[in-house]
């Protein structure tokens, strides 16, 4: 693991919805083939943090590079093309398209994505259901898909936005283990989680937040010492 | 003899209906394609569509280029127009409230159909179908004029097909899933800004290339456009803007039933459309088709 | 439509500004007729009042209506048709539009309630113009031709409307009483639930308010008061055509109101009086009045959307808040 030049670096983060300081200088790294997860309660920034480094919010300021690459000068359909994937908490499975369609739709951004074969492989459900309505797959189904479409694209990085949310226990298991395979296979990941036992399973650093910040980072070794103090920002 | 009208007479008013509802069904098309993408209702549609009637008849007269090559080029020139726009203006109302598209689109109906008012008055101008297509055919219970029979098979062809490309291909899938969730496409990596800007300019396009196959069935006319436009917009109230198909549909079935009434209480066939949109709207408010009330 | 209307910027300073505007307004419409031709300001009158009746409905309820000419130039024919025809008075022929308007209000309303946003804006359009055909058939209206020659009569058997001065005022008196009536109603308890059906229409729903009830009514004000202004104008022009309920007309009276600014009191008087002032300039040159009100628009539209009013309003505003 490169430990000197990050993949993705997020430095003084300030973001907007309108009138509304959501962030107030958000600071992060995330290394090659690490999977990082966001911690904090509702409404401290997580999601806005992943938003605003897509570009989906545009009311931003600071400093998001990727590759040494300036993100924030980038209109919000090139973003995908420096080589970042974004599923959303709600998922954001379109209604009008087949689940086949809602797969092929993001637009492959650089090689090294993985085959429609090779997915079906890891989602063989997917592959059954591939005629079916998008929307008519059950919640874990169409988490599946929004992971498993941005496979398709090629990119480095993946900003996963809750994906166990009202999931049951079974399916949680399963995302688990998907996105054990996507780490072997070198994918980076940033994830939102409030899922304490999915995250310490996969991840290998957290970041906890606090108040549109970034209070502190640590390694997965140092969960179990702080679980108390987590305990109680997180009111879990 | 059918119920005391003359059989005639009967299929003559269907086929005006059906050649009505022709043109129905490809501008409700194009309103709802516009409509889902842009969140507008394009006003203008029946500017542009008099200015792809008038595009074709000034091909003629200027440069005495036809109808084949008119039936290419009328859209094309129209939607370049509609590009030029949306870049300019539309693109810039996408934030606000939906109501100001449609009074901006208002606004340059207006100026369309003043400028065509200035240069060429109010009396319509004639324009010949295609020799290839002049004359008739003789049915046996009715004459056929080829060109109509063109018109209906052609617009057929042209919302069938534009039906199969939104629905079968994948830039009908982008266009599909920017139409439920833009911001979301964009984020993929689709132009989302360039799929509005064609959007628009095929909608127009489609628009240009109704108006140059009604030249030669109406006169080509300033005024051709806006006493249609309102019609088709009691059409897509009717059936709904989120179903392509069923935009389609309601333009040929609210044309025939135009035409039925010709048949039976004249009087009224000006009227039908808009009451048959009362009705609707008393029993499903939300259209034949449509899943927004 | 909530980001069209501007009550933030309505601050004391614009209230204030407001009632100076009006003060001097109504001294300047006594003196008017001294200085105007009285036939000019009457339609000026006319169409101010016309506006502010649009407005009441746009800017305070927040529903585009495109089929306001039904209202304006039907009354315009019931009253024509009750003078001239049945030899009514002029205020009962008045009445009579009015009532009529009300009905046409109450029917389109009921209809176009049914659907919001775009969809009311198209239907009420279809409606309108399924009145204009109805119009154009129908034997009372003549057709082509309209009602000509229609008497002015004597107002109460008392005052002789053939005089350009008494209808002038007679005019006027009907546009201050239109105008205080729509005040009245804005700033009722009504008007502040209209308000807030404009602002979040959920929101009102689940406050438990019966938003489609106020919406109709709503409506039916406004098409009342349109009518009021059209069955004047019927009198002071003498006659009733297919123009006043023609679609054209219900893309003026909305250009009237966008322009002066809307949810404003004033700004729909101020552009009805611009719009008809250009109508009157342009009408003896060749270029074709459809281009410049249509340019209007888009501008309009796409840089000022506050209106003039509203933009002077927001000026102000910025102005003051700077002072303090």
């Amino acid at each position: 693991m490169n430990k000197t030049n990050p993949l993705l670096s997020v430095s003084d983060l300030h973001a907007w919805y309108g009138e509304s300081h959501a962030l107030h200088g958000v600071n992060l790294e995330v290394f090659e083939g690490e999977t990082v997860t966001l911690l904090g309660r509702n409404g401290v920034g997580k999601t806005t943090t992943l938003r605003a480094i897509m570009g989906l919010i545009r009311k931003r300021t600071g400093k998001i590079e990727f590759e040494g690459k300036d993100l924030m000068r980038l209109p919000l359909h090139r973003t995908a093309y420096a080589g970042i994937g974004f599923v959303p908490e709600e998922r954001g499975i379109f209604a009008t398209l087949s689940v086949e369609e809602n797969l092929m739709l993001p637009p492959v951004v650089s090689k090294g994505g993985m085959t429609i074969e090779e997915i079906y492989k890891l989602f063989p459900n997917l592959e059954e259901r591939r005629n079916s309505q998008g929307t008519k797959l059950s919640g874990g189904e169409q988490q599946m898909l929004a992971i498993a479409r941005m496979l398709r694209t090629g990119v480095k990085l993946l900003l996963l936005d809750e994906p166990t949310e009202g999931l049951a226990p079974v399916i949680v298991e399963r995302i688990g283990e998907v996105l054990k395979t996507l780490k072997q296979r070198g994918m980076t990941i940033l994830l939102v989680e409030q899922n304490f036992r999915f995250a310490r399973r996969i991840a290998d650093r957290f970041y906890l937040m606090e108040h549109g910040v970034v209070t502190t980072g640590f390694p997965v070794e140092e969960l179990d010492e702080r679980m108390a103090v987590l305990h109680e920002v997180l009111g879990v | 003899m059918i119920f005391g009208i003359p059989i005639q007479a009967l299929f003559g008013q269907l086929l005006v209906g059906l050649i009505n509802g022709s043109f129905y069904a490809m501008l409700s098309l194009g309103l709802a394609i516009i409509f889902g993408m842009l969140r507008i209702i394009n006003f203008a549609h029946g500017a542009q569509y008099m200015l792809g009637a008038f595009a074709g008849y000034m091909l003629l007269a200027y440069a005495g280029i036809g109808y084949w090559p008119a039936l290419i080029l009328a859209p094309i020139l129209v939607g370049l127009t509609g590009i030029v726009i949306e870049r300019l203006a539309l693109s810039r109302l996408y934030n606000l409230d939906h109501l100001y598209g449609l009074l901006f689109t208002f606004g340059l109906a207006l100026v369309l159909e003043g400028v065509f008012r200035y240069y060429y008055g109010v009396s319509g101008q004639a324009y010949s179908p295609p020799p290839l297509l002049a004359g008739g055919t003789n049915l046996g219970f009715m004459f056929l004029p080829n060109y109509r029979a063109w018109v209906v098979v052609a617009s057929l062809i042209i919302c069938l097909g534009t039906w199969l490309l939104i629905e079968k291909t994948k830039l009908g899938a982008y266009l599909r899933a920017a139409t439920e969730n833009p911001s979301l496409v964009q984020a993929f990596g689709v132009n989302v800004p360039l799929l509005l800007t064609l959007t628009y300019g095929i909608g127009c396009g489609l628009a240009g290339l109704a108006g140059i196959m009604a030249a030669p069935v109406y006169q080509v006319s300033p005024l051709m456009g806006s006493n249609l436009i309102i019609v088709v917009f009691a059409v897509v109230v009717v059936g709904g803007m989120g179903s392509i198909l069923g935009a389609i549909i309601t333009g040929y079935v609210l044309g025939l039933a135009e035409g039925l009434t010709k048949v039976f209480y004249p009087e009224a066939s000006s009227i039908v459309i808009f009451v048959i949109m009362a009705i609707v709207l008393l029993l499903r408010p939300a259209g034949l088709f449509g899943k927004d009330a | 439509m909530a980001d069209v209307t501007m009550t933030g910027t309505q601050s004391t300073v614009g209230t204030r500004l407001e009632w100076l505007l009006i003060a001097v307004g109504i001294v300047a419409l006594v003196a008017a007729p001294f200085f105007f031709y009285p036939i000019f300001l009457m339609k000026l009158l006319c169409f101010a009042l016309f506006a502010c009746a649009f407005n009441l409905l746009l800017g305070y309820t927040g529903l585009l209506s495109f089929g306001h000419a039904a209202f304006f130039g039907g009354a315009a024919y019931f009253t024509a048709h009750a003078v001239k025809v049945w030899g009514w008075t002029p205020e009962a022929g008045v009445l009579l539009g009015v009532a009529g308007a009300a009905v046409l209000g109450l029917v389109m309303g009921f209809l176009a309630i049914r659907r919001q946003g775009i969809y009311f804006a198209m239907i009420t359009l279809a409606l309108a113009q399924m009145f204009f055909f109805f119009c154009l058939q129908a034997p009372f209206t003549h057709g082509e031709d309209g009602i000509q020659g229609v008497p002015r009569g004597d107002l109460f058997g008392l005052v002789d409307l053939r005089m350009p001065t008494n209808m002038y005022y007679f005019v006027l008196v009907v546009f201050l009483i239109g105008v205080f009536a729509i005040w009245r109603i804005v700033n009722s308890p009504f008007g502040m639930i209209l308000k807030s059906i404009r602002e979040n229409e959920n929101r009102a729903i689940s406050l438990g308010y019966s938003v489609q009830r106020y919406k109709l009514a709503a409506f039916v004000m406004s098409a009342v008061l349109a009518g009021l202004a059209g069955s004047v104008k019927a009198l002071v022009f003498q006659f009733a055509t297919l123009t006043d309920v023609g679609w054209q007309m219900s893309g003026e009276v909305i250009l009237m109101t966008l322009l002066g600014g809307i949810g404003t009191m004033v700004g729909p008087i101020v552009g009805a009086a611009l719009v008809v002032t250009l109508q009157n300039y342009l009408a003896t040159s060749e270029f074709p009045v459809t281009v410049v009100t249509g340019a209007i628009f888009m501008i309009c539209v796409l840089l000022f959307r506050r209106g003039i009013v509203g933009e002077v309003y927001a000026r102000l505003a910025n102005w003051n808040g700077d002072r303090h």
